[in-house]
This record gives structure tokens, C-alpha cells and sequence, in this order.
């Protein structure tokens, strides 16, 4: 089945908050081999001006990912994630992701479009605090090979 | 600081263990990461690392430089080639930082980082806007 380009343009409704724990951005900074004291010691991020310990550059991907679903998962928009490859992502932060955050997340289908045979699925997430501010912008990029590639 | 300068570089290694620690963290598990079967049945070559792990181990020779992860302002990669992660063994990732961009006006630069393994890029346009220290 292909992907329902009719999704296109689709904005799905805030996602429940997700709280940033502590915990979760210093295994998130091991995972990915960061070593800087900023990601689980509060006073080496308060000695840099931030409220607590800080998010690595790529942790909004958790938040992103978790509202992706919404629209990656739909069995009704086509995307067998056998045939996905991820093409490419962008963060743009528009402040710095801390512990203690509350975020939450809305989802935005932006484009769909073929060529040669496969479909390139572009969403956007914008996540913003409980009050409407944003935080980070994450454009995520998905290719998916048709059944006879 | 000049357009061209390299401001840092690095070797990353990352074997499976590092991968199933990523899939854990980052909540992505998505089974081409970790199990060879799954990966081979649909036409990789074998376990392949996560393209997220890739794009955040490689910025962290940025945030090194500049000592706050809090300065990086936008980032962004195409995933260009996977990263077979084989086991027994490991992968070397060599991540190296040029300044691709200055502007003294606004106080940011834009780093461009060139990410491989075994000397074949593995992600494509790695940009990193970066506010600098005043």
C-alpha cells in the first residue's frame, strides 16, 4: 500500500506533556558517548547560567519521535517501516532543553512526495513549553522504498 | 577564527552493547539496531547503528569545544550510508569540526562536520549553528 499523501498538512493535537528527567538526559549523554558534566552534575550547569542539568543537542529526537507516532504508526497512512530509512533530521532549539521540562508536542505532516519510486515523509514537530513557548523545532525526513524496490 | 579552521576532531567507537544502550535511552527500538536476523532480512548487510546515535555522537566534539551544549543553536545531517556495527568488533566513526560559516554580526558560526567510516562519508550536509563565546 502507499503512503496516503492525503496526510499532508494534517496538525494533530498537543501531545500530554513529557517531563524531562534527569535521569534520562545523562543516559541519553553516555549512550551517545558525551562526557561533559553539564548533562548530570546541576552546579557545572548552573555555573553556565542554565536552571539544571542540561539535554544533550539531540535528546528533543525522544520528544519528537514519541509524537511521530501519531501519524508513523497510523496502519491507515501507509508507512511499512520494514521499507523505512531515515534520510535526514533538524534540530533547531529556540532554548536549551533542561531537567524539569515539561513539553509538550505538536505534530505537523509537511510534505509527502515521490520520486523513483520512493516516498520521502517530512514532519515537523514543534515543542513547546506548558505556556505555549517554543523550544525546539524537529523536521524529520523518512524514505520509504515501494513494494517492487 | 577563520572559515576553514578544523576546531576539533575525534575518533567515536561503537559496538553493540553501545547500540542496545542507545536503543534504551532514546526509546527506539527498532530491531535492525540489534538483531541481525531482522537486519538481514530486510537486505541490510547486518546490524546497522542508529542514524540518531551517529548524528549525537557526533556533535558532542562541538559541544567539547565549546563547553555548553546550551550554544548549539541548530543542527542538522542527511543520512547517507549506514554504519555496520559487526560483531565480535566495533566501528570507528571519525568525526572532524571545520568553521564552514562566520558571522561576527549576529556572534555565530556555522561548523561543518565531516563524519566516516573506513574514509566513506556516512552522513551528509552535518551542520551545526553555534552562538560563540562573547
Amino acid at each position: 500500500m502507499p503512503v496516503d499523501a492525503g496526510y499532508v498538512g494534517r496538525v494533530y493535537p498537543p501531545t500530554p506533556a513529557y517531563e524531562v528527567a534527569r535521569t534520562a538526559l545523562a543516559a541519553f549523554a553516555e549512550a551517545t558517548g558525551a562526557t561533559s558534566p553539564v548533562y548530570s552534575d546541576q552546579s557545572a550547569a548552573r555555573s553556565l547560567g542554565h536552571p539544571d542539568v542540561l539535554a544533550p543537542p539531540t535528546f528533543a529526537v525522544v520528544v519528537a519521535q514519541r509524537a511521530e507516532q501519531q501519524f508513523i504508526a497510523d496502519p491507515a497512512a501507509g508507512i511499512d517501516f520494514s521499507r523505512v530509512v531515515h534520510a535526514d533530521e533538524r534540530f533547531t532549539h529556540h532554548r536549551p532543553i533542561h531537567a524539569g521540562d515539561r513539553l509538550v508536542t505538536t505534530l505537523h505532516v509537511e510534505q509527502i512526495a515521490e520520486r523513483a519510486g520512493i516516498t520521502m515523509v517530512t514532519t515537523r514537530c514543534e515543542i513547546a513549553d506548558e505556556a505555549g513557548n517554543p523550544v525546539s523545532t524537529v523536521r524529520s525526513t523518512l524514505a520509504v522504498r515501494g513494494e517492487d524496490r | 577564527m577563520n572559515v576553514g579552521d578544523e576546531v576539533a576532531r575525534r575518533e567515536v567507537v561503537v559496538d553493540r552493547a553501545r547500540l542496545v544502550r542507545y536503543a534504551g535511552a532514546s526509546g527506539d527500538f527498532n530491531p535492525i539496531h540489534w538483531n541481525e536476523r531482522v537486519a538481514r532480512e530486510v537486505g541490510l548487510p547486518g546490524v546497522i547503528a542508529h542514524g540518531m546515535w551517529t548524528m549525537g555522537a557526533a556533535v558532542d566534539v562541538v559541544v567539547d569545544w565549546l563547553g555548553d551544549p546550551g550554544a548549539v543553536l541548530d543542527y542538522q545531517v542527511r543520512f547517507s550510508r549506514p554504519v555496520p556495527v559487526p560483531d565480535p568488533g566495533d566501528a570507528r566513526v571519525q568525526v572532524v569540526a571545520v568553521v564552514g560559516a562566520l558571522d561576527e554580526a549576529a556572534g555565530t558560526a556555522r561548523i561543518d562536520l565531516q563524519v566516516a567510516v573506513d574514509g566513506q562519508r556516512v552522513l551528509g550536509k552535518a551542520q551545526v549553528l553555534v552562538r560563540l563565546p562573547r
